[in-house]
């Protein structure tokens, strides 16, 4: 038979469900050694969250307490907040502007790269970069700061938090479809940070001002900081149930737009 | 009887044209808001062919490929990758691209990035023989942020070329490579068409497209105005060029009968004649002391201005 008749007369060519776990594995894998060897998300994402906990919850008021807990406990489950969220934002939004704005998505989108695996993979980035900062905040807290807790209260947190990264994740995939490749961390940043200080990752809920805290309500970190306070003994004491909840619509609104940016980009021209 | 009839098909094998159709436009228009990239285009790629897209920026070179990938979709007509639909993952896993991008993760080694292209296919070459092919032996382990452009753009043919795809799509492969870096990869695709495999490349290099290619397509504002062998496209405008050193003006060589342009390249001269004989005898008439006569024929350059020329009278004409 001629090469030419060969081509055409293959049998149909199918990739076995180990072949699409091969994939996923690979994609992820190389999503995180690609951030891992990133200075700036490992410098954002671990040093910043850490550096605040021995400057606020180590080195000063380490022998205060906020409402019956003790502040290197609180701030373990505050900062951890304010960890996933950067891990997930940055992991998430940063990359997906870059690689729409600058061609690269479109050569993976090219290829027979199952299109679900290039946002899996950042996805799980994100939470495994999330479950290394409440580790190390943790591990901090309980080495120098006296924090004293369970281990299963201490798997429990580790989980809530990770858990907590997806309505984050979620988020930078919808500022990542919108947002243009040089202007992508500033956006998320001017996001990031105002939303972090007013739902009490840094400055204690109680001690926030009226307004703020009235706002405070609304913000999903508000929520997801509020799970793990209760689960280190801290927190108001809220049904856990409803801040699962706005988590969740939150989670679905995010994605909505971002599917909706998808949507745009599969007509659209960029660059 | 049998074994001695195929061995004979065979070797009579593939290029040019075997006549099966592995990829193809058909009547595809396509816009972008105001812009209109594709006019009614009709355009097909035969099986173990290379096919040259060739034309100026902006022609919508680009956009033929990105149609072809299934990037995009035609507003009209309809494009067709081995007979189906080029967004389906079976196409998908028997081509390879290679596109124009800004940007590529650097902080992934040359082997790595491979490694996770090829798992996207069944049946990937092995990492050693996709390095070897692109040129990219010792740079295995070097991270893709530490290349030269140069490197850069044979790690991106190394990732069109892993997954050992039937059909190879190359936008503008050979930009920012040095001559030596180009002419291997001119081999390289020699090597996978005589293979076997099909290859479609867009440039605006009208030399690599008249080295490479078995077929040219040229296309000017999203409209294929020629079509053909090399040789086809070249005769397309007949004539030969004439250089020589000359104190005869331009205009008053313009006005010369068989004279189709005329232009000054620093100290010489150079002429397109439709009629090289009777133009040199006039030059030799009109200037004794002319020298350095050369006479060759119109290259695909010649070819290619004279039909942007012509395309763009006739656009004026009829608008």
């Amino acid at each position: 038979m001629s090469t030419a008749a060969a081509i055409l007369s293959n049998p149909q060519i199918e990739r076995s469900t180990r072949h699409t776990a091969t994939i996923y594995l690979k994609e992820v894998k190389y999503e995180f050694l690609k951030n891992l060897r990133l200075r700036v998300y490992t410098a954002s994402v671990i040093s910043f969250p850490l550096m605040f906990y021995v400057l606020f919850g180590l080195v000063l008021n380490a022998k205060e307490v906020i409402g019956g807990t003790g502040v290197p406990t609180y701030l373990v489950a505050t900062y951890g907040t304010f960890g996933v969220m950067g891990a997930s934002l940055f992991g998430t939004a940063s990359g997906l502007a870059a690689d729409r704005g600058l061609g690269w998505l479109q050569v993976k989108r090219a290829s027979p790269m199952p299109p679900f695996a290039y946002f899996a993979a950042k996805v799980v980035l994100s939470m495994i970069f999330s479950a290394l900062v409440v580790s190390l905040l943790l591990l901090l807290g309980v080495s120098f700061g006296g924090v004293r807790l369970p281990l299963l209260e201490m798997a429990k947190l580790l989980g809530t938090l990770v858990a907590g990264s997806l309505p984050f994740s979620a988020m930078g995939l919808a500022i990542g479809y919108f947002a243009g490749p040089n202007s992508a961390p500033a956006a998320i940043n001017l996001i990031y940070l105002p939303l972090s200080f007013c739902s009490g990752l840094w400055v204690p809920y109680m001690f926030l001002p009226k307004l703020v805290r009235q706002i405070a309500l609304a913000l999903p970190p508000y929520h997801l900081s509020q799970l793990a306070l209760g689960i280190v003994g801290g927190g108001r004491h809220e049904s856990a149930r409803t801040h699962w909840e706005v988590l969740l619509a939150f989670t679905l609104i995010c994605l909505g737009v971002a599917r909706i940016g998808f949507q745009r980009d599969q007509g659209k021209l960029y660059g | 009887m049998p074994m001695i009839a195929t061995l004979a098909e065979d070797q009579s094998i593939t290029r040019p044209g075997s006549g099966s159709t592995v990829a193809s436009l058909e009547d595809v228009g396509k816009h972008y808001g105001e812009v209109c990239a594709l006019r009614n285009v009709n355009f097909s790629v035969a099986a173990g062919q290379v096919v040259g897209l060739l034309g100026p920026n902006g022609a919508g070179k680009t956009t033929v490929v990105k149609l072809l990938l299934g990037l995009l979709q035609p507003n009209s007509g309809k494009t067709r990758v081995f007979g189906g639909d080029p967004t389906h993952p079976q196409n998908r896993m028997r081509t390879g691209a290679m596109l124009q991008v800004g940007k590529v993760p650097e902080t992934l080694r040359v082997r790595e990035h491979i490694d996770l292209f090829s798992s996207y296919y069944a049946n990937p070459l092995p990492l050693a023989e996709v390095l070897a092919a692109a040129g990219l032996g010792k740079l295995r382990d070097r991270k893709f942020g530490d290349l030269s452009g140069g490197q850069r753009q044979r790690v991106l043919f190394a990732l069109a070329i892993c997954g050992n795809p039937d059909l190879l799509l190359l936008d503008e492969p050979t930009v920012g490579l040095d001559v030596e870096a180009r002419r291997a990869l001119w081999e390289e695709i020699r090597r996978l068409v005589d293979g076997g495999k099909t290859v479609l490349l867009t440039t605006h290099y009208l030399e690599e497209a008249d080295a490479l290619a078995d077929r040219i397509a040229v296309i000017n504002q999203g409209q294929i105005i020629a079509e053909g062998t090399p040789a086809e496209v070249k005769s397309q405008t007949s004539g030969k060029r004439i250089h020589c050193v000359t104190r005869l003006s331009i205009p008053s060589l313009l006005e010369i009968p068989g004279v189709a342009d005329a232009k000054r390249d620093r100290e010489a001269t150079e002429i397109h004649a439709t009629d090289a004989e009777n133009v040199v005898r006039a030059l030799l008439a009109r200037d004794p002391t002319l020298s350095g006569l050369e006479i060759t024929t119109a290259g695909l350059e010649e070819a290619f201005l004279a039909l942007m020329r012509d395309n763009r009278q006739n656009g004026s004409r009829q608008n």
